[in-house]
């Protein structure tokens, strides 16, 4: 049965306001619709901004294929990387994905935990963010391997050379946590899906397209013992996540802050890493956000109390970071320490990677400034540069903290420079078109916001209500 | 023929007898009652959870919680115990001049064990518990339930119930002044 098509969604997709979550007019099937009918639309009714955006995104897929087979074929001396900085745009870029990725776990799992509502129309989303940001991040350190066929060495396994990696290697840490939070988000997305995909299933009109989303929904059908059995699944999926996501960045900024170079071997790491992460994590929710609600007349659903609500989170985890830099700072001065005061003075102003450090500055802690004005969050164009700047800050900030540390070591006879390759650039570019692409893919071919929940949001809505009229 | 089987409570060609509601509040109401008359094998079926309705329906012991806390234990034991076999057992190796057991760098392996295998579990377990995933079952067959998942709320009353009967159920079912009531095909 098909109950009701496109057109008897008459509710207006207008903008509610900054004080609701939802739109006016909202019952349990105008929700269920307006969401599905984003995946159910033919397929030529697509917006034509997803098209563009879809083949900008493939054009650069196309280049990481071309970079990632002429590093297979001349080994990775194609990077700019080099003695002492042997890491480069791999470990940048490493961060830098795996960062983004933490805002969808946030979103998902922690804002569930604190029972903030309005983190319903935008979490599945987030979390899908999530799972391709740790996928672009995953590529990096196996690219980066030089023999990239042989990755499954990092994992404990029996072989004949009676070989072992080392636990008590913050690398090893890292294998562990990434792959331990890559799985996690998967299920975490996956199972918060299927009731949705059984409402898909439900409302799906041909045979393949209900067949599909038949076999993804495993057979739900919304038993009150199923979801009482989900419900605390999700809970404690969520009260899992939590932890797990602080200590995954603490694991990938162990890998700094447990070497003894000047510049990294700081105990400050781990918290402003996380704090870092949050914050480019959910600039880059707003930076897909915007485009997408707009595309697609999701205006009543993604309201401008979320756009003002991650504008909050912006600032309030940039000035976590904003402390961490200026702790960075104060300790080297306040250490004495020969070597780490020179650190900062090389960040700063003396080697020739001075101006990385100023427009890190300015991006994550200047601009970011202006969103304590309500004006400012309250504008859709405002929000969508700082939070592109965001992004690119945060970006430096990691170049900073890798190159300017590892060019000006201890020995100045070990000191060297550093410079990306056009190969690092169509590497890093290439994720991001593989990021784009399957967020577009996802957008078009799953419910982008949680149905579900967003019947709950109804739901509670109808109840407070009641609760005033009484 | 409707009544004629060896167990008079059972109808031979029904899985039950399904009330579809507009509202979740009737519907627990009508779980609760369901209850109060004594029947015990029925299900609701709603689009989204609702607080409450899994006891109403006589739901008790939620075993996903049991299930994960014994996989997070057996995930972070198991997770230590590889850190410390590699370096103690397998792989012997002096770092530093630190002891080869130096449990305290173990902590971020452990941690991460401990929360794969309790995740895992969750998820699999729920689903196992759930009977997921199930390639058939009778309630996808009455037309109205494909609003089940968009914003109808549903309660079958299932004929395996010692106190089913197709009658009575029926006349029971429509006092609770559903939208309908609908035979269930097996």
């Amino acid at each position: 049965m098909k109950p009701e098509d496109q057109e008897s969604t008459n509710v207006a997709t207008l903008d509610p306001g900054p004080d609701k979550i939802i739109g006016p007019g909202h019952d349990y099937g105008t929700v269920t619709d307006e969401i599905s009918g984003v995946v159910l639309r033919p397929f030529l009714k697509t917006p034509p901004q997803m098209f563009i955006g879809f083949a900008i995104a493939f054009i650069l897929v196309n280049l990481l294929m071309v970079a990632v087979t002429w590093l297979f074929v001349r080994g990775v001396g194609v990077w700019g990387i080099t003695m002492p900085v042997a890491w480069g745009f791999a470990i940048v870029n490493f961060v830098w994905w795996i960062g983004i990725g933490h805002a969808g776990t946030l979103i998902s799992a922690i804002l569930l935990l604190l029972k903030q509502d309005w983190r319903t129309s935008i979490n599945r989303f987030a979390e899908a963010m999530t799972l391709f940001a740790v996928a672009c991040a995953g590529m990096f350190p196996v690219l980066h391997l030089g023999r990239p066929w042989l990755a499954y060495w990092l994992l404990p396994y029996p072989n004949t050379m009676w070989l072992w990696p080392q636990p008590r290697s913050p690398l090893i840490w890292d294998v562990f946590a990434v792959s331990t939070y890559a799985t996690v988000s998967i299920i975490f997305w996956f199972t918060g899906l299927i009731p949705d995909l059984a409402t898909m299933r439900d409302k799906a009109g041909n045979a393949t397209t209900r067949k599909i989303f038949g076999v993804l929904a495993l057979g739900w059908r919304g038993s009150a013992k199923h979801w009482a059995r989900y419900q605390k699944a999700y809970l404690l999926l969520a009260g899992l996540s939590t932890p797990l996501v602080i200590s995954v960045h603490s694991v990938v900024s162990f890998d700094f802050a447990v070497a003894i170079l000047p510049g990294w071997h700081t105990t400050i790491f781990p918290p402003y890493f996380v704090a870092g992460a949050i914050y480019s994590g959910f600039a880059m929710v707003l930076t897909l956000a915007i485009p997408v609600r707009r595309w697609y007349h999701l205006e009543d659903l993604i309201t401008m109390r979320h756009i003002e609500c991650m504008s909050k989170v912006m600032l309030g985890t940039g000035l976590i970071v904003a402390y961490g830099y200026a702790m960075e700072a104060f300790m080297a001065w306040y250490s004495g320490g020969q070597f780490e005061r020179y650190a900062f003075v090389n960040r700063m102003w003396e080697g020739g990677y001075w101006w990385t450090y100023w427009i890190l500055i300015l991006c994550n802690i200047a601009i970011p400034q202006l969103l304590w004005s309500r004006r400012v969050r309250m504008s859709i164009p405002a929000v969508f540069v700082i939070a592109l700047i965001v992004n690119v800050g945060m970006w430096l900030e990691r170049f900073v903290i890798v190159v300017t540390s590892l060019t000006r070591d201890f020995v100045p006879s070990s000191w060297g420079t550093y410079y990306p390759t056009i190969w690092d650039w169509s590497t890093y570019l290439g994720t991001i078109g593989v990021f784009l692409c399957l967020m577009f893919l996802f957008i078009r071919g799953l419910p982008a916001i949680s149905i579900f929940e967003m019947r709950e949001v109804v739901h509670h809505n109808a109840e407070s209500e009641h609760a005033h009229r009484d | 023929m409707l009544t004629a089987t060896k167990n008079p409570g059972q109808h031979p060609r029904v899985y039950g007898l399904m009330a579809e509601f507009d509202a979740p509040e009737p519907l627990l109401e009508a779980a609760r009652r369901a209850r109060e008359e004594g029947y015990r094998n029925m299900d609701a079926y709603t689009p989204m959870p609702i607080e409450g309705l899994a006891e109403a329906i006589g739901f008790q012991t939620n075993w996903v919680q049991r299930l994960v806390f014994v996989a997070g234990v057996l995930g972070g034991t198991g997770g230590f115990m590889l850190c410390w076999w590699m370096s103690v057992v397998a792989y012997p190796h002096i770092v530093a001049g630190r002891p080869l057991n130096s449990w305290p760098a173990y902590v971020p392996t452990t941690f991460e064990s401990m929360v794969l295998v309790a995740c895992l579990t969750a998820v699999i377990g729920m689903l196992a518990l759930n009977g997921l995933p199930q390639h058939y079952h009778p309630v996808f067959n009455v037309p109205q339930f494909a609003r089940a998942s968009r914003d109808r709320f549903f309660l079958c009353i299932e004929s395996t119930d010692p106190k089913f009967s197709f009658e009575e159920t029926r006349a029971f079912l429509e006092q609770l002044q559903p939208r309908g009531v609908m035979e269930v095909e097996p």
